[in-house]
C-alpha cells in the first residue's frame, strides 16, 4: 500500500482550495521545467473539457480572459464602435512527461470572435487538436481556419459519440477539405488512452512538420 | 464495416466567403523588462518577495517609502512559493488571465518573481525537433 507523504516544504500550507499535490519539480527554485504546451480547439460541448480530464494529472483548472469582441459587422480593426467586453472561459491540465518536462493541454473555445484570445494561446504551441463532431461537423470550421492561415500544426480527432453514426476518417477529411498529409482520427475523448494515442499523432505530425 | 453514411456531411467552404483573418500586433505578453509571460511560463519567488511578507507582517502603516501591498499581490507573491504557470496562478485566484499577466510583469520587473523560460527558447517560434522528441517518448511511456 502507497504511504502519502508530504513533501511540502515547512511552512507552506494549502493557500487555495483545490491545489493539488506537490510534485519535485514543483518545489525545487533553482531551475523550471521545460513548459510545452498543446491546444485543444472546437465547437461547444464537443468534449474539449473531457479530452483534457482524460489525461490530466490535475483536477482541469479553469481560467478566464476578458476580452473586447468585435461584432461580425465591424470586423474591422479601425473600428472601435460596436466592440464589447466577453469574458471567455478556458480550461488547462497538465501531464509531467519527465522530471523536467510538463506539457500543458489548453482547451479553447472555438467560435471565431474568440480568435483574439487564439493569437496568444498558439504562440509557442507544439500545436492543435481540432476535435470535432460529425454531427455539428460546421462548429470546427473557424479553428481549421485559423489553424491553417496561422501554419499552426494540427490534426483533426472526431469525437465519437455512443449512438452516432459512425463515419470513416476519409469521409470527414473529405468533407473538411483536409490535405493528405494531416492526420485524420476517430477517437473516443473520455478514454486515456484514445485522447494519448490523438497527443502522440498530433506530436508526430508536428515533428514531421518541423525542418531538421 | 463500411457502409456507407446515410447523411451527407456538410463541406467546409461550401457556402461562405473565405476566412478573413485578423493581423495581430503581437505584444506577445512581453513586459517592459522582456520577460515573456505565455499562459505555460513558469514564475516563482525570489529572495526578493521575503520583504513583501516582512513588510506585511509587520502591518506597516506608513505612507511614507512602503507602497501598500494589493492583496491580489500579496495572494499571487505566496503561490510562487512553488513553481507556478501564469495560467495557474490566474485559474487558481480566479483572475482574468490579461490582470494577473500585468501584475506578475511588474513584480518582474521589481525583482519580486522570477519568470522563467519555456519550451520554444524565448518564446518565439515553435519547440524544435529535441523537444518534440521528448515530448513524444514523455507520452509513450505515460
Amino acid at each position: 500500500m502507497d504511504s502519502a507523504v508530504s513533501d511540502a516544504a515547512p511552512g507552506v500550507t494549502p493557500l487555495v482550495q483545490g491545489d493539488e499535490p506537490l510534485l519535485p519539480w514543483q518545489t525545487d527554485p533553482t531551475r523550471a521545467p521545460i513548459a510545452t504546451k498543446i491546444v485543444v480547439a472546437g465547437g461547444f460541448g464537443v468534449g474539449k473539457t473531457t479530452l483534457v480530464g482524460s489525461v490530466s494529472e490535475i483536477t482541469p483548472l479553469q481560467t478566464e480572459a476578458l476580452m473586447t469582441e468585435a461584432s461580425e459587422e465591424t470586423d474591422d480593426l479601425t473600428a472601435t464602435p460596436g466592440k464589447s467586453t466577453t469574458t471567455v472561459a478556458m480550461d488547462f491540465g497538465r501531464i509531467t512527461l519527465d522530471d523536467d518536462l510538463v506539457l500543458y493541454l489548453f482547451g479553447t473555445p472555438g467560435q471565431q470572435r474568440f480568435w483574439f484570445m487564439w493569437d496568444d494561446l498558439v504562440r509557442g504551441a507544439i500545436g492543435a487538436v481540432v476535435l470535432a463532431d460529425t454531427r455539428r461537423l460546421k462548429d470546427c470550421w473557424p479553428a481549421l481556419d485559423y489553424f491553417e492561415s496561422c501554419g499552426l500544426p494540427y490534426i483533426v480527432a472526431v469525437n465519437h459519440f455512443d449512438g452516432t453514426e459512425r463515419y470513416e476518417p476519409e469521409d470527414v477529411r473529405e468533407a473538411l477539405t483536409i490535405p493528405a498529409h494531416v492526420p485524420v482520427m476517430i477517437m473516443d475523448a473520455r478514454r486515456r488512452i484514445s485522447v494519448i494515442e490523438t497527443l502522440l499523432s498530433l506530436v508526430g505530425h508536428a515533428l514531421d512538420e518541423t525542418p531538421e | 464495416m463500411t457502409s456507407a453514411p446515410k447523411h451527407h456531411l456538410p463541406v467546409r467552404g461550401g457556402d461562405r466567403k473565405p476566412a478573413r483573418v485578423r493581423p495581430y500586433s503581437l505584444t506577445g505578453g512581453r513586459t517592459r523588462f522582456g520577460h515573456v509571460l505565455l499562459v505555460e511560463t513558469f514564475v516563482g519567488a525570489t529572495a526578493g518577495t521575503a520583504a513583501i511578507e516582512a513588510a506585511d507582517e509587520r502591518k506597516e502603516l506608513t505612507s511614507g517609502g512602503l507602497a501598500r501591498v494589493m492583496p491580489e499581490v500579496r495572494a499571487i507573491v505566496e503561490l510562487c512559493r512553488r513553481m507556478r504557470t501564469v495560467a495557474e496562478i490566474a485559474a487558481l485566484l480566479q483572475m482574468p488571465l490579461g490582470v494577473v499577466r500585468v501584475l506578475l510583469s511588474d513584480l518582474a520587473d521589481q525583482g519580486k518573481i522570477r519568470v522563467y523560460g519555456t519550451g520554444t527558447g524565448h518564446g518565439t517560434g515553435r519547440p524544435d525537433r529535441a523537444l518534440l522528441e521528448r515530448v513524444l517518448s514523455g507520452l509513450r511511456r505515460l
